[in-house]
């Protein structure tokens, strides 16, 4: 059993706070990615899991046992790092036999010459010899058993630098940007296989990565981070349908969320970008707003009013079965970006007003610090809610 | 090297950069040339106004069974080889570990020792006989191997290059390593070390010459004839009074040098190969 749980995680290098505070509890064989730009601190979150670091407060539990100051190689977790890792001058099989020489081996029995005379050291050879070429099967790669990592191409490291986290089955894997490296092609399909390992493996994952597809694919859940503290933590489809943060709504998602800042008027209407919102919300009238809409929430209508943009088309992107349309609507300086189904708006030329429709419910509403403003369902009308902070 | 030569050189400008390469190689060579070439003629021809490689009479045999006999030149040059050899290994134990604490672990004081090996690195070794043969007297290992090991072993340049190497090998190979259960001693011998061989080589390279044509030091430390350096033995046929006899001189010379030059053109091909390829990306 390999639970994880983060208690109240802090780290600066001199004066400059990394983690800020950071709590999260993963459960035993779960996948967790943490997903923030690069300088967010997930990978010294990842390295403080491996024991490479060590924070400056806050407490660390692994299974049942807190392994605060428990050196690497006791706390029972392997992992991969975005360069390999690999160590040049041994061959596959030596790189990826290394961790377990380490541990089932002693001292003496490792010497070169002497340790294989010493009783006991042929049969603990072999058999990690055979643990060995078993992992490397199992990864397609024990056709390379003898080759150097200099003579591998970037998958096939990949691969090895999985392989000799795997052979030591461990409770925990570790990731850190692990196809970072790899081509386009390459990444889709390692994405794959990774997701299968965890399926195989069954053991708990933790997965670092700046990419959001990586991340939205792959996980059972997703942690976003951005400057050193956890945002949100949820499954991937409930980070982007129902994100926490305003911060975390325009970090997921590609295009990005359109934002539009509004005044909430007397008569319950948000009024931005010469139109106005139905809120369904009793916020007092004056207050400020951010209104997210995502790409794919827009429609096409027919003719301006209430809950339509209008705007003059700036540019349109064939993205083969969607179409993006960038839209330049009054008093907002970015264009709102609308990803429309190809073939219900074939003729679309910049230049031409559009009117797009946002059904009410597809809004997101931020308060002006950044938190989500939740509409509640409730009986006897819709009021809003501020989520507390996670 | 070879399969990445792509762009050919114009031919003038290779002929200019031939020339002038050949010039400079011919320059370092033709001493060594002379050098085989003389310890082969006897004396009469040594001294004739026209130069040719090739002896008259060939003398070689004369002048080598005197330059390895006159002398105990076997004996000094198995000296020669223990004393190198202990000392260039001792070194790469000593420097290795301490070159890796000083590219990779961090620890208060780190910078303020690595600027002490630094301004040891400008002090010339002969600053230090004094102090080192009493300090050799008083735990008296004068006239011993010991006394031609121990001043050398920590090497300033040894730890300042293998700093500079371990410096350019990435943290992840050590977190790495770590992980897999590696102590810090088994990072230095079993990834860090390996991975800078060519610099360890070259290093062997220098740290064997230098002791290998050192005299000034053993000359002070040891009086024993028996364990002399190589280059006593060329010594015995620098004669004062009745002038140098260069035929033995040079054979004596030829034969102190050849271990080296062997050495050298067995170790070369590992300055030029990169062990270092393939740990990343």
């Amino acid at each position: 059993m390999a639970e994880i749980s983060i208690r109240s995680m802090r780290k600066s290098f001199g004066a400059t706070s990394v983690l800020k505070d950071v709590a999260l509890e993963i459960a035993d064989g779960e996948f967790l990615t943490l997903l923030g730009p690069s300088g967010c601190g997930k990978s010294t979150l990842l390295r403080i899991l491996a024991g490479l670091e060590v924070q400056t407060g806050g407490s660390l539990a692994i299974g049942e046992r807190v392994v605060d100051g428990v050196r690497p190689k006791r706390r029972d977790v392997a992992m991969v790092f975005q360069s390999y890792a690999l160590y040049p001058h041994m061959t596959v099989l030596e790189n990826m036999a290394l961790p377990l020489r380490m541990r089932r081996l002693s001292a003496w029995q490792r010497l070169p010459l002497v340790g294989r005379l010493l009783p006991g050291t042929k049969v603990t050879a072999d058999q990690i010899d055979q643990d060995v070429r078993r992992t490397a099967d199992a990864l397609s790669i024990g056709h390379l058993l003898d080759r150097k990592p200099g003579q591998l191409s970037g998958g096939q490291r990949q691969r090895v630098a999985v392989g000799r986290a795997m052979v030591r089955q461990p409770a925990v894997f570790l990731m850190d940007e692990p196809l970072s490296n790899l081509d386009a092609k390459l990444r889709v399909q390692m994405r794959a296989e990774i997701k299968e390992l965890h399926k195989r493996l069954g053991v708990t994952f933790v997965y670092v990565t700046h990419d959001q597809s990586e991340a939205m694919t792959m996980s059972d859940r997703v942690a976003v981070m951005l400057d050193g503290e956890l945002l949100q933590v949820a499954p991937p489809q409930e980070i982007y349908a129902d994100p926490d943060d305003r911060r975390v709504a325009e970090f997921i998602g590609s295009p990005k969320i359109n934002m539009l800042e509004a005044k909430l008027r007397e008569d319950g209407f948000a009024e931005t970008a010469g139109t106005s919102f139905s809120i369904p919300a009793d916020l007092a009238h004056g207050t400020t707003l951010a209104l997210g809409i995502r790409p794919e929430a827009f429609h096409l209508v027919d003719s301006h009013g209430e809950n339509v943009l209008t705007g003059s088309v700036r540019l349109t992107e064939h993205m083969g079965s969607d179409l993006y349309v960038h839209l330049a609507v009054p008093g907002s300086d970015h264009p709102v970006i609308a990803r429309l189904l190809a073939e219900r708006a074939p003729h679309i030329t910049s230049g031409q007003t559009l009117h797009l429709g946002v059904k009410p419910e597809r809004l997101l509403l931020f308060a002006a610090d950044g938190r989500r403003l939740r509409p509640d369902n409730r009986p006897n009308g819709t009021v809003l809610r501020m989520k507390e902070h996670a | 090297m070879s399969t990445q030569h792509t762009r050919r050189l114009a031919l003038p400008s290779a002929i200019l950069r031939h020339t002038a390469l050949l010039a400079t190689g011919a320059l370092i060579l033709i001493p060594f040339v002379w050098m085989v070439s003389l310890s082969i003629k006897p004396p009469g021809e040594i001294f004739r106004a026209s130069f040719s490689f090739w002896p008259e009479q060939f003398y070689g045999l004369e002048n080598y069974t005197r330059a390895l006999t006159e002398a105990p030149l076997p004996q000094y040059m198995l000296n020669g080889v223990i004393v190198c050899t202990m000392i260039v290994v001792l070194q790469v134990a000593v420097c290795a570990p301490a070159a890796y604490a000083l590219a990779k672990l961090d620890f208060p004081g780190r910078n303020l020792l690595f600027a002490m090996v630094l301004i040891a690195l400008l002090l010339p070794h002969e600053v230090l006989a004094l102090p080192l043969f009493i300090l050799g007297y008083q735990i008296g290992i004068l006239n011993t191997y010991a006394a031609l090991i121990l001043p050398y072993i920590v090497s300033p340049f040894g730890i300042f290059l293998f700093r500079q190497f371990f410096k350019t090998i990435p943290d992840d190979v050590i977190h790495a390593a770590r992980l897999d259960g590696l102590s810090e001693f088994a990072i230095v011998w079993k990834i860090m070390v390996p991975m800078a061989l060519p610099a360890i080589i070259a290093f062997g390279i220098f740290s064997v010459v230098s002791h290998w044509n050192s005299l000034f030091w053993p000359l002070i430390a040891v009086r024993d004839q028996n364990l002399m350096p190589p280059p006593l033995g060329i010594m015995a046929f620098k004669n004062e009074e009745a002038g140098n006899d260069y035929g033995p001189l040079m054979a004596a010379a030829t034969i102190v040098v050849a271990p080296l030059i062997a050495a050298f053109l067995s170790a070369q091909r590992w300055f030029v190969e990169g062990l270092t390829g393939g740990a990343v990306k």
